[in-house]
């Protein structure tokens, strides 16, 4: 492949993704809006387009024409880039997950991913480390205190629980003995889930992942009943809009990663004429991701809020502990075997 | 020629947040200076062809310790540090002896022969490699090393945790 269709194909390939992602992103708020309405026995949005189906562009129309108030006792530099920081590593963060297998138009082969490194895994969580910035700049450039107190404890909280959730995800590291997102779905073909050997590796992640995402139970950054709005009280239109579009994004990226590295990615039956056969893997991908983003809304509208004293022992006192078992067990059953 | 360009630029990116640490006066853009110098390091890194390396320098320090940095700082909420005029001597023998310190890093670098140098892109480092110098060849410094860590740790918790009895009464009403 030259270095002209290499470039091409991989600007093709970063415009397709964003723009699944950004979708992706309007329609879960969607989704999020009519399965609370459903859980609270009401209809949710019904009036714009058939379902409600129409709501998030008049969401994001809105947006744009509110007014943008800036307070004049913020420190405007950071204010005006603390959404941006949240938005961009969030977007960013996607780049290395593979949708599903590779795929040949013409004369061409690509596999349906932005870019294979043999490090992905970490690449994801490195930008997700970086996204805290976003909100813990927000709070405390707002020059608020409800702001300030709410920037603080995310940038506490994603810290304490990305610990765990890096350590859960070794586990999984050990049984595929690759870093690259592709080899370690390649490592769960014939149905070898990782949720089948690493279940408790999954509850861990997927319990310190709500808390990455700062979603409830976890959503003590935003705290309404206490904090006001926590670390985006100050913001408005399109600024307040984007740390919603980071939240929802990092989301997505989340149940994309626990997909991958439990739920066997895009594997799955695959049949039929050969567009088929390309089409299928994406098609399990999607309803996997769909399945988990389900989840957070679920969950979200049945769990109560912890208090943050809670939240602290449990990350430190029980995940941390439980993690760090899993893989001392996990080492000593693969050495075993080897 | 595209690897060196981009490398010349991290490398720029990386002197100009170091400088823009010292210079800035409230330590929040100084932290912020000090993230961009971490995550140029990382670029670094990776143009070399170290990506662990670069993925780690990402997570540990530009990831964590600098969020710690931030929180420290924002707890204590630092003002902006008033600007002194400095000693006299400082800057009559600070400044040539740093320029001539940095001459002297400089031609030592150059001139000295035994030093391989690593074209862009070859210093590779995968993750086995890495964890067999760590794990295998380097076991004992290693373990060392975490046990000083694990030192500090604890001194750490003796200087801060409150005397017995406020502790004990503390954890009583919680």
């Amino acid at each position: 492949m030259s270095i002209t269709t290499f470039v091409i194909i991989s600007i093709i390939k970063s415009l397709a993704v964003v723009g699944v992602l950004l979708t992706a992103v309007a329609y879960s708020v969607w989704l999020e809006r009519k399965v609370s309405a459903h859980i609270q026995n009401r209809w949710g949005p019904t009036r714009v387009g058939p379902f409600g189906l129409l709501q998030p562009l008049a969401d994001g129309v809105k947006f744009i024409f509110k007014e943008d108030l800036t307070q004049p006792h913020v420190y405007k530099p950071l204010y005006i880039a603390a959404p941006m920081i949240a938005l961009v590593f969030a977007i960013t963060s996607i780049s290395v997950i593979p949708f599903g297998n590779s795929v040949s138009i013409g004369p061409w082969d690509t596999y349906l991913q932005i870019t294979d490194l043999n490090i992905g895994l970490l690449v994801v969580l490195g930008i997700t480390s970086m996204g805290v910035y976003g909100v813990a700049l927000a709070g405390w450039s707002s020059n608020n205190k409800y702001s300030l107190l709410g920037g603080l404890r995310a940038s506490a909280q994603m810290i304490s629980y990305e610990v765990s959730l890096g350590l859960s995800l070794v586990g999984v590291l050990i049984i595929a003995g690759s870093l690259s997102l592709r080899d370690i779905v390649d490592a769960q073909r014939h149905l070898h889930w990782n949720i089948f050997l690493q279940p408790v590796a999954f509850f861990i992640y997927l319990i310190s992942a709500y808390a990455e995402t700062n979603r409830t139970p976890f959503d003590l950054p935003e705290a309404e009943s206490e904090l006001v709005a926590g670390y985006h009280t100050e913001y408005s239109a399109m600024k307040f809009a984007m740390f919603f579009m980071a939240e929802y994004a990092n989301m997505v990226t989340v149940a994309c990663l626990a997909t991958l590295m439990f739920f066997g990615g895009w594997l799955g039956p695959v049949f039929g004429p050969p567009l088929l056969q390309m089409i299928l893997p994406v098609v399990w991908f999607c309803l996997k991701v769909f399945f988990f983003m389900f989840l957070y809304v679920w969950v979200r509208w049945t769990l109560p809020r912890f208090r943050y004293d809670q939240l602290m022992a449990f990350g430190w006192k029980v995940l941390l502990p439980l993690a760090v078992a899993n893989i001392v067990v996990t080492a000593l059953i693969v050495a075993w075997r080897a | 020629m595209f690897h060196l360009i981009l490398f010349l630029f991290f490398g720029a990116l990386c002197v100009a947040g170091a400088v823009n640490l010292l210079v800035q006066s409230h330590p929040i853009n100084s932290a912020l200076s000090l993230i961009v110098v971490m995550g140029s390091l990382a670029a670094e890194y990776l143009l070399l062809g170290a990506e662990f390396l670069a993925a780690i320098q990402v997570i540990v320090y530009a990831g964590a310790i600098m969020v710690l940095f931030l929180i420290t700082i924002m707890l204590l909420n630092a003002g902006k540090e008033e600007r002194t005029k400095g000693s006299r001597i400082a800057t009559l023998l600070g400044v040539p002896g740093v320029l001539i310190g940095g001459v002297l890093v400089a031609w030592t670098l150059l001139h000295r022969s035994d030093m391989g140098s690593v074209p862009i892109g070859a210093l590779w480092g995968d993750p086995k490699s890495i964890a067999r110098l760590l794990f295998h060849d380097f076991l004992l410094p290693f373990e060392v090393t975490s046990v000083l860590i694990l030192i500090a740790i604890m001194g750490a918790v003796v200087l801060a945790s409150r005397p017995e009895t406020g502790a004990r009464a503390a954890r009583k009403d919680g």
